[in-house]
């Protein structure tokens, strides 16, 4: 993901002093104040990160128990990863996260992108709009999950009545959270609320850095509306795009507190996603080791994934 | 999209289109809008009227939720509490009408205040670490800097939960486990990725000319850091700093994995508000109106940088 940053392409050299200068500078040399500055962040990086990550890796081989610390710790080689690699359990949490990622990504891509395409049109007032559709994406995912429990209450919820308003259902006729069928939706609902306004943001900065010449030029040509779209518009702003479904889909993959909240895997299994089964796997049945292999399995592939995904980015980007 | 007229020019759109998007967008930011703006009426109704079906927009207005949110009560009978003195204050007098007395405090403002301390706390730390790291990435010939940079970035996507056993494990060996300063240590290290990579590009935009001239004044490389470029780093120090306070004024995962009593903060106890017989929907959409406050605030204020913060910089408007 460094490759994205515009800031890190360009490698800086040691400020060149002027020779006069180099008399008059007192203090560290310029090497051991980088590293003094450096070092504390590395170093904490390395304690809450890093040990930690290796101490998964570690765990993961071992039959540990957290809530049983004095028990005999057996080294038990890859058991956990083959056996949670050929749990069709472990295969179905994995499709229902596939399925959140798919949906959210594309519901908030579609969305996020037609917004900016909008405020890009810069009517009045756009400033202000701008800001308050931002606000969702700003707020807790405790505060989010928290309210929108109460909206999908079937009896008091106001999305129940809204949705009877309009389509002449009872209100209580249908449980969003509480149905096998409806329940993900809930959730891919809230996620879209929630986020499609970071699409938007990042695709409107994507509009606007498309230079005004460009258009100009085309108007020249005489292209028509449509075929500015296609031809400028959206492929200039791909790479923007990308980076917004790049981010959300990292972040989706790892979905918990939505999750957590709203429906807490249920009902059956049906919003079960990754990281609710490693939470219950981790936290409830305190399956330690089962679960650091889980966890290490689901960086992988999350990593794994970004970086393809970074690569394609890259070759967007450089066309 | 109407087709534009050509006597105009292409990038300003005509009237009508200008219209026609920015009715859409309202509408779209209406009905956004709707679930917070029902919360908050929601924290100022009574409980009777939170539940009442076809859903209340208009009622008399109540403080009860706000009352619940910050006192426990307890169930007393009609002659005892006719036995006590006259009601202290709106919410006893409140919790009296519904043969309540106000027993004490709740717990929510002692996770407000958790919630406080942890923020700001883990905020001053990611953001001075943050300031010293982006300087020397910033300046300094680093050995495999952009693998150091990758390498604080790639430590966001860690899914919370995988880093949440190991560091249960590391908290519980060193007595950090359920504590603020565990809590503060670990949203640090979350938000010092972060802070690098934003302060970063904030600080690749002063001019190294500054430095320098300083330094021709007889300065060290330390004095001129201190005395020129934090000073014309300060609204990005500024940004930062907001954006880490939201991150950790925000966080849930960690905190209903890794706190209990002692530590937690205010996201993972709001939902747990329970009132007598069920949800007490009022107090726990007050819990949440109060908690909302600063974000708005905050959103408001960061509206400019809001891109650079939500995408480490990777993107500048």
């Amino acid at each position: 993901m460094n490759d994205l940053s515009t800031s890190s392409q360009i490698t800086y050299r040691a400020v060149p002093i002027r020779p006069g200068a180099i008399r008059r500078i007192r203090g560290l040399s310029d090497q051991a104040l980088a590293w003094l500055f450096i070092t504390p962040t590395i170093v904490l990086l390395l304690a809450i990160n890093i040990f930690p990550l290796v101490w998964t890796i570690y765990l993961s081989f071992t039959n540990y128990r957290a809530n049983r610390p004095n028990a005999p710790t057996l080294w038990l080689g890859t058991d956990w990863y083959q056996s949670i690699l050929t749990d069709p359990d472990i295969w179905a949490a994995m499709q229902v996260t596939a399925h959140f990622v798919v949906w959210t990504v594309l519901i908030e891509t579609v969305l996020g992108f037609g917004l900016a395409f909008l405020i890009d049109k810069k009517f009045r007032g756009h400033g202000l709009w701008t800001t308050i559709i931002l606000l969702p994406m700003m707020l807790s995912p405790a505060v989010v999950g928290n309210f929108w429990t109460f909206l999908y209450q079937p009896q008091i919820g106001l999305f129940n009545y809204v949705v009877a308003f309009f389509t002449g259902r009872g209100a209580s006729s249908f449980q969003m959270l509480g149905d096998v069928t409806l329940s993900p939706w809930a959730i891919v609902i809230v996620d879209a609320w929630m986020w499609t306004p970071y699409v938007m943001l990042i695709c409107l900065a994507g509009l606007r850095s498309i230079p005004d010449y460009i258009y100009e030029a085309a108007e020249v040509d005489r292209a028509s509306n449509w075929r500015q779209f296609w031809s400028i518009t959206l492929p200039m702003a791909l790479p923007f795009i990308m980076l917004a479904v790049l981010f959300r889909g990292i972040e989706n993959f790892k979905m918990f507190d939505m999750v957590n909240l709203l429906t807490g895997g249920g009902p059956g299994s049906t919003t079960e996603v990754a990281s609710i089964t490693l939470k219950r796997a981790a936290f409830e049945s305190w399956r330690t080791g089962y679960s650091s292999a889980f966890a290490i399995i689901l960086f992988v592939t999350v990593f794994g994934l970004a970086n393809i995904y970074v690569k394609a980015l890259n070759r967007v980007k450089s066309r | 999209m109407s087709a534009s007229n050509a006597a105009h020019s292409v990038v300003e759109p005509s009237t009508g289109t200008r219209r026609f998007a920015g009715l859409l967008v309202v509408l779209y930011a209406i009905i956004t809008m709707v679930p917070l703006i029902w919360i908050v009426l929601t924290s100022f109704k009574s409980p009777d009227d939170a539940i009442s079906y076809p859903p209340k927009v208009l009622f008399k207005p109540s403080l009860e939720g706000y009352c619940n949110v910050f006192t426990t009560r307890s169930r007393q009978t009609q002659e005892f509490i006719q036995t006590l003195g006259p009601p202290q204050g709106l919410c006893d007098n409140i919790a009296r009408s519904r043969n309540m007395v106000v027993a004490g405090p709740s717990n929510y403002v002692p996770r407000f205040i958790n919630s406080l301390i942890i923020a700001f706390g883990s905020t001053v730390l990611a953001v001075a670490l943050g300031t010293l790291s982006a300087y020397g990435f910033s300046r300094f010939r680093v050995p495999l800097k952009d693998d150091l940079l990758f390498f604080i970035l790639s430590t966001r996507m860690m899914p919370p939960i995988a880093v949440a056993i190991p560091i249960y494990l590391m908290y519980r060996t060193v007595g950090l486990s359920d504590t603020r300063l565990g809590m503060i240590l670990l949203y640090t290290s979350v938000n010092v990725s972060l802070a690098v990579w934003l302060l970063k590009g904030f600080i690749d935009e002063i001019p190294r000319e500054y430095e320098e001239a300083a330094m021709i004044d007889g300065y060290t490389r330390f004095q001129a850091f201190v005395k020129v470029v934090l000073p014309q780093a300060t609204t990005g120090i500024a940004a930062t700093a907001i954006f880490c306070l939201i991150f950790a004024w925000n966080e849930y995962a960690f905190a209903v994995l890794l706190t209990s009593g002692n530590a937690q903060t205010a996201p993972p106890f709001i939902p747990i508000i329970i009132g007598e017989g069920g949800q007490d929907w009022p107090a726990v959409a007050a819990g949440t109106t109060i908690f909302l406050v600063p974000i708005v605030v905050f959103t408001v204020l960061l509206r400019k940088h809001l891109l650079r913060g939500i995408t480490f910089g990777a993107v500048r408007k």
